[in-house]
């Protein structure tokens, strides 16, 4: 159908991203084809040690998902996203089809290992969610092809993960935020993945940050290197949610609370977090 | 030159009562609401996404109204402020939010009364934290908000039958 209806044409899933864009003018698409009323596109299944997201799941549908619960990081981008209504309209494959630098599933599920499912006339593909975000707003996705589904690992016994933003009210997207997910063994940190949201033209890996944690005990010296090679990832823009130097030090705040909460529940421990507001 | 798009029909419900209607596809579903149907209820406040004053139930789900087109919401069941009120007797919501002084300049109200209808359908006895996730969407510039806790609280508790 993209096919015929030419390079003027745009998908429409949960629509809370294009719609805006549209009456911004920033986007103008000739014809858009709404995927809403296509079935079976909308399930969260636990499959062979894997998540399996439609791409059409709304995230208030994962926000109450007991299958999506299991891994907490997910819950925490759920539930923190936006409000109530954009999140019974938003879907998780909008979310990174668009690649907006500011979504929250892509700064995520970059610290699993995620794989998209793209469809397309020539048939299906998967692809890693590090090839497929390319730039801001810019996706490995062909013209006439389509994000089917998103699988996500099961973090193994021993892994935790948290994810916290930093916003001026909820429907608004946050000044910064970051994901962080560790496998623990006792005190040792075996593991880790960190990436920074909404300070780069994508969801920054921060592989040094990581780095400093892995094989180390969680001491304030190993937390401090993490957030200093955090802080020196971040490449943000300045903007009217705060000059890039704020910015740098909130996703070293950030860093430094995600921390404790991904290492206690990597232990075992019940933690409930929620973002932070200004 | 863009071509002006054929009128697609659609076919809902609102407020209990089935409807058929032409729209252009590019309508969003609050001007349908307020143009066609004539249910000035919903208001557009922002018209961004932000505010909430536009928030309808779809399905049982709060929605913008602002952020969908009018031929997204073929076949499905759309619930407004004007639908609340059942045969003249106002909806606990809307008694609550009388008697507890939930509004003031009444922009806002429709909105949040639906964010609040949501909640509701599913948690009668909602504590403050779940409260406010519910209508973080929904922007109030006169209240402050607390009244508009009582007043979903007083409705939970009139909806549970005290």
């Amino acid at each position: 159908m993209l096919g015929q209806l030419g390079d003027e044409a745009k998908l429409l899933a949960g629509g809370q991203s294009l719609i805006p864009l549209m009456k911004l003018r920033f986007a103008n698409p000739l014809h858009l084809v709404d995927l809403n009323f296509v079935g079976g596109t909308s399930y969260v299944r636990e499959e062979a040690g894997t998540l399996r997201f439609g791409a059409l799941t709304r995230h208030a549908e994962i926000e109450n998902s007991s299958a999506a619960a299991k891994v907490p990081i997910l819950h925490d981008c759920a539930t923190g996203i936006a409000d109530v209504q954009v999140r019974n309209r938003g879907t998780i494959g909008g979310s990174l089809a668009e690649a907006d630098p500011s979504g929250d599933w892509a700064t995520v599920l970059q610290t699993l290992e995620t794989e998209v499912r793209c469809l397309g006339p020539k048939g299906e593909r998967t692809v890693a969610l590090a090839d497929f975000i390319q730039d801001a707003y810019t996706t490995d996705l062909a013209h006439e092809e389509l994000v089917s589904e998103v699988i996500v690992k099961m973090p193994g016994k021993g892994s935790g993960g948290a994810y916290l933003a930093f916003k001026r009210s909820a429907p608004v997207y946050p000044t910064a935020s970051v994901a962080v997910q560790l496998t623990m063994e006792g005190d040792t940190c075996k593991n880790a993945a960190i990436s920074l949201g909404c300070v780069g033209l994508t969801a920054v890996n921060a592989t040094e940050a990581a780095a400093a944690l892995r094989g180390q005990t969680l001491n304030d010296r190993a937390i401090s290197l993490a957030m200093d090679a955090a802080h020196a990832a971040a490449d943000p823009q300045p903007d009217m949610r705060g000059s890039a130097e704020y910015k740098r030090s909130l996703v070293g705040a950030l860093v430094k609370r995600a921390i404790d909460v991904a290492a206690r529940r990597a232990n075992g421990e019940q933690v409930e977090v929620s973002h932070i507001y200004a | 030159m863009p071509e002006v798009a054929e009128k697609i029909t659609i076919a809902l419900t609102v407020n209990g009562k089935a409807c058929k209607a032409n729209v252009e596809p590019r309508m969003l579903l609050v001007e349908f609401l307020r143009e066609e149907l004539d249910l000035t209820g919903t208001h557009v406040g922002c018209d961004t996404t932000y505010c909430g004053a536009c928030t309808v139930l779809m399905n049982g789900a709060a929605v913008k109204s602002c952020t969908m087109f009018a031929v997204q919401a073929d076949g499905a069941e759309i619930l407004t402020v004007e639908g609340l009120a059942k045969s003249g007797d106002l909806h606990p919501l809307q008694k609550a939010f009388g008697d507890s002084y939930g509004l003031q300049c009444g922009y806002c109200t429709p909105g949040i009364m639906l964010s609040a209808y949501q909640l509701l359908s599913t948690n009668k006895k909602p504590s403050e934290k779940e409260m406010r996730k519910a209508i973080a969407g929904n922007t109030c510039r006169c209240t402050g908000y607390q009244n508009i806790f009582k007043a979903i609280q007083l409705a939970g508790q009139k909806m549970r039958g005290e």
